[in-house]
């Protein structure tokens, strides 16, 4: 069933008794060309790229929970390529062109709003290191604008620009930057996914992943075996978890990091903006909530939730940054598990056993990458070559040391980033 | 949060510094080799459970701590000098 205005406007006139399930609820197969392990934005995107660019469809997509129930289910919704270094770069320019046509490819409205990115600069030596963004922007081919003091008042004027700690010298202006209504991508993925024939398959757990002779045969799950001519790890914040099924260690520390929503307001935030104070950025839902956060708790964390020190931390940012926030209520707050690698990048790269492949290490960054992501571990899977957009995704980078992306230029090693 | 410090006593978190899994205190002699260095400094066990951290006691005694701690409750089960 395509979904159209005049489906909607006939189902509505009829008593909306037309509308079909989104996807199927099949039973697990003996066996699938691919297993995907992880139902989530990542996972699901790969079972779509590889059944629309590949024609692979003998998939299937293991959720020990329910589809989205993940990162993808709760986030701040920012999509963005403003990347700097060779390898990020590419790969994120590439995601935004792909955001730029997914409600066409997908049939769903994933409310992606290129309602523009500012990054707020304090110092002169800030605005010389988002100048040097800008033009790395530019020269991948993406947009970016510099504003002035006045340039970013015209845009954000309730701003405390005369802070005494972080007056407001201007901002980096990203116009195709914005936002995306997160459980929709998961949802338009797995309908249009299941449309192809994947088997999305939910409560399954991966309890084993079966390897002979250095090759990957299929996996062990709580719906019964599995076996797998390939097997991708898609699982974020839990891939350690996963990859010790196959007696994988990896470089990967799953740390928490809070977000927070308030109450529903009239819209006052029409951009996403980022404070260059350190790690803050807020913008406005559809719903009028304002959805902001901050950094990682910074302590190793599977609890899903963090503590009043960093929420403190975060609402003294907001403060700073727009006084006027004070008015509002904050009306829930969550904590994901972040999978943090020691050069804040991520990995798309098979692994030392035949058959097993792995696309993690998104840090606190995963949503943006969503498509790029899909695509490109569609294309290993599918080619056994890495696409030319994440090629430097490497998992042996930090053992040879060669090919880091450490963005924020604080060294290639766990808890700086 | 509250880590017990054995010189000070239980003091709120934001006096420590979380610096990593508790195997940076065994660091590896400069010729164990490539493997060793690489899982030394990358490779983590990363439980989801028990695990071990360091942590230092920056706006207290500054001691170097390790910390026996639950990663999904965030229970603390010891608190010893590293």
């Amino acid at each position: 069933m395509r979904y159209n205005a005049l489906r909607l406007l006939k189902e509505g006139l009829t008593g909306n008794r037309g509308w079909v399930p989104v996807w199927r609820d099949p039973v697990p197969q003996a066996a699938y060309d691919i297993v995907i392990i992880g139902g989530g934005g990542h996972g699901l995107a790969t079972a779509w790229y590889l059944a629309r660019e590949h024609g692979i469809t003998n998939v299937a997509v293991l959720e020990r929970g329910y589809l989205g129930g993940g990162n993808i289910g709760r986030n701040t919704t920012i999509v963005r390529a403003n990347y700097f270094l060779p390898g990020n770069a590419e790969f994120y320019s590439h995601s935004l062109k792909l955001w730029e046509g997914l409600e066409a490819d997908l049939n769903y409205n994933v409310m992606h709003s290129q309602r523009g990115l500012i990054n707020l600069f304090h110092s002169d030596g800030q605005r010389d290191a988002f100048v040097r963004r800008g033009n790395a922007m530019i020269a991948q081919g993406d947009d970016a604008v510099l504003l002035d003091r006045d340039g970013v008042r015209r845009h954000l004027p309730y701003l405390d620009f005369d802070n005494p700690r972080f007056p407001v010298y201007g901002g980096l202006l990203h116009p195709r930057g914005g936002t995306a209504r997160h459980d929709a991508v998961a949802w338009g993925y797995a309908r249009a996914a299941d449309r192809r024939g994947v088997d999305l398959i939910q409560q399954c757990e991966v309890t084993g992943i079966d390897v002979q002779g250095g090759r990957v045969t299929g996996v062990q799950t709580t719906r019964g075996a599995i076996r797998a001519k390939k097997v991708a790890i898609v699982t974020a914040g839990r891939s350690g978890q996963v990859a010790a099924l196959a007696g994988l260690r990896l470089p990967i520390e799953s740390h928490v990091l809070q977000a927070f929503v308030t109450e529903g307001l009239k819209p006052v935030i029409d951009h996403v903006v980022s404070f260059g104070m350190g790690h803050f950025y807020i913008s406005q839902s559809d719903k009028g909530g304002l959805v902001f956060g901050g950094d990682l708790d910074f302590y190793a964390s599977y609890a899903q939730r963090g503590n009043l020190p960093m929420m403190e931390h975060v609402m003294e940012a907001a403060m700073t940054l727009m006084p006027v926030i004070g008015h509002a209520n904050v009306l829930r707050s969550w904590g994901g598990i972040m999978d943090m690698t020691p050069d804040g990048s991520p990995i798309i790269d098979r692994t030392d056993i035949d058959g097993l492949y792995l696309d993690c290490g998104w840090c606190y960054g995963g949503f943006k990458a969503v498509p790029a992501s899909g695509f490109a571990l569609a294309h290993l899977l599918a080619t056994d070559r890495p696409h030319e957009t994440a090629a430097r995704f490497r998992l042996d980078r930090f053992r040879t040391g060669a090919g880091l992306m450490d963005e924020e230029g604080t060294g290639a090693q766990h808890n700086l980033h | 949060m509250r880590l017990t410090c054995p010189f000070c006593g239980a003091r709120d978190l934001r006096e420590f510094s979380y610096t990593g899994a508790a195997v940076l205190c065994d660091r590896p002699a400069p010729d164990a080799g490539a493997d060793v260095w690489d899982s030394y400094l990358h490779l983590r066990d990363n439980p989801a459970g028990v695990t071990r951290d360091l942590w230092y006691h920056g706006a207290g005694c500054c001691a170097w701590l390790v910390v026996e701690r639950d990663t999904v409750s965030h229970a603390v089960l010891s608190v010893v000098l590293g």
